[in-house]
């Protein structure tokens, strides 16, 4: 298969901070409509991957193709412009902004798309009460479901979502979690970067699970057991 | 009567002062950028404005459709040209090189203007006035005062009801993030740059209808931006209209006890409110 036929095709992605690399030879490809889950340790390198993808770390051109596209080099700005929306570990709402206007923001780019305001509210109905008050003046489910209906307003091909349960309480977690099919029900393909393996692997298409900047397994959530999954996750 | 017609005018004069400070306010609320040669910027308004009432034969107040436009596009290529490139995580560069520009702007004025004085006049308006029962009220000052007004408000606007203003709030807040969401910072500060100095352009033209300049004035007028920036508290437009009003005032009435205690006046009232409140009388809740 060409790297064409794929939504995102990553080849050979080294990343790092000036002299420390914090992933090696990273190689992956990601069709239309999947949800791929990105496992690992702290410090296994998920956010750095992430991060790359979403123009927040420079690369080469050609390690990064998508849609056909060479963007490994272009800055944050220009990637959401092609259609791939992060969102970011720890939330980063604006807090200057309202809820409203923190979504508002997210279709800065002004992407087409079925992704609006109304859509987002019936979504996360909870926000449409809240949408005045400060971004960051909700509880921690609340700031992330603003995250989440955020980085959808771009309209994204690929919503990339880092750690979006770190920090919340399950039952928030669950409610987050069950926006998941609505999102891919319009075509977005989604990569999620969790510490929690079950909640990951429990909503995904295929995983990867990354060890000290390094792909260590990769697969369907049915076809590999625990104990290659932990090992993996855990290099023992 | 007489002191309640000296605090009007003082209030009056603050407008002048608010529009020096709103351009600070401005640059350093979005970028964290000191523009050190912000009085120099206003003084070259003035030039600008003297330019084209000579050559062009317009009236000062005329000279504002193409000073502001020029000082706007100014700004936006002094932005994106040189000072987007100091701007970091250090705060020196950015002071440093906009000292320098401060310096090189002062010359390059005395080079082509001379150290003499100028005034832009504005003819039979700059005496005219309007009366309030015994208080006699001078057109200009109202004119300055109502401009100070209306650019606050349109500012006020633009940040709170425009797609640009909530990309300028959002990159104050985090300019990383704020990337992420498809907004490009050299150009949102490009904007912000000519922002202030279609501002700048404004005041310019209003202090040389109302004093005479030369090319060294440049430093006090940012000093009084400065002392409206802060008495306002940082980040607050409004709170930038009451720290100019509040500086006006004070060197009115500074004057009106003896002539020589203008400036001082002011000074004086700008230290006393930096000790009781340090971030100033409006500060933002966010910083």
């Amino acid at each position: 298969m060409t790297t064409q036929t794929h939504l995102l095709a990553i080849d050979r992605l080294c990343a790092g901070y000036g002299d420390f690399q914090a992933l090696f030879d990273i190689s992956l490809t990601l069709d239309e409509g999947e949800t791929v889950a990105v496992i690992g340790s702290n410090g296994a390198g998920k956010s750095t991957f992430l991060r790359s993808l979403a123009g927040q770390i420079k690369n080469q051109a050609s390690a990064i193709t998508f849609r056909g596209q060479p963007i490994g080099d272009l800055a944050a700005n220009q990637v959401i412009a092609r259609g791939i929306a992060l969102v970011p570990e720890g939330r980063k709402l604006f807090p200057s902004l309202t809820v409203e206007e923190n979504l508002q923001i997210g279709g800065y780019s002004k992407r087409p798309g079925p992704w609006t305001l109304a859509r987002i509210y019936q979504l996360f109905p909870v926000l449409e009460k809240l949408r005045k008050r400060p971004g960051t003046a909700l509880s921690g489910g609340q700031q992330q479901m603003v995250a989440i209906g955020r980085g959808l307003m771009a309209n994204p091909h690929l919503l990339l979502c880092d750690e979006i349960s770190l920090g919340l309480a399950p039952t928030t977690i669950k409610d987050i979690y069950a926006a998941l099919p609505s999102i891919k029900a319009d075509g977005t393909t989604v990569i999620l970067v969790e510490q929690d393996i079950n909640q990951a692997l429990s909503v995904c298409d295929r995983f990867y699970c990354l060890q000290e900047g390094r792909v260590s397994l990769t697969g369907r959530p049915g076809d590999v057991d625990k104990a290659q999954i932990k090992a993996a996750y855990f290099g023992v | 009567m007489e002191w309640l017609n000296t605090l009007l005018q003082g209030m009056l004069l603050g407008g002048l002062y608010a529009m020096f400070a709103v351009g600070l306010s401005l640059m350093f609320g979005i970028m964290r950028l000191v523009n050190i040669a912000h009085g120099d910027f206003i003084v070259l308004a003035s030039y600008l404005a003297l330019m084209v009432v000579n050559h062009l034969g317009f009236s000062p107040l005329a000279s504002l459709v193409i000073v502001v436009p020029v000082m706007f596009c100014l700004g936006y290529l002094l932005q994106r040209g040189l000072l987007n490139r100091t701007l970091g995580q250090d705060i020196l560069p950015p002071l440093l090189v906009t000292f320098g520009l401060s310096i090189i702007v002062q010359n390059v004025l005395l080079q082509f203007f001379s150290a003499d004085s100028q005034k832009l006049s504005q003819g039979d308006l700059e005496v005219a006035s309007v009366g309030f029962g015994s208080l006699n009220v001078g057109i200009m000052p109202l004119m300055v005062f109502a401009s100070a007004l209306l650019i606050i408000g349109g500012l006020q606007l633009l940040f709170y009801k425009t797609a640009l203003g909530r990309a300028f709030r959002a990159t104050s807040d985090d300019q990383q993030t704020a990337r992420l969401m498809g907004v490009n910072n050299a150009h949102i500060f490009g904007l912000a740059m000519a922002l202030a100095m279609a501002v700048v352009s404004i005041a310019g033209v209003f202090l040389a209808i109302r004093t005479s300049f030369d090319p060294t004035v440049g430093p006090a007028r940012l000093l009084y931006g400065f002392e409206a920036v802060i008495i306002g508290g940082l980040g607050s437009l409004w709170g930038t209209l009451a720290g100019g009003v509040i500086l006006g005032i004070a060197q009115a009435l500074g004057a009106k006890i003896d002539p020589g205690w203008q400036i001082l006046a002011g000074h004086l009232v700008f230290l006393l409110i930096l000790v009781v409140r340090p971030r100033g009388l409006f500060p933002r809740s966010v910083d």
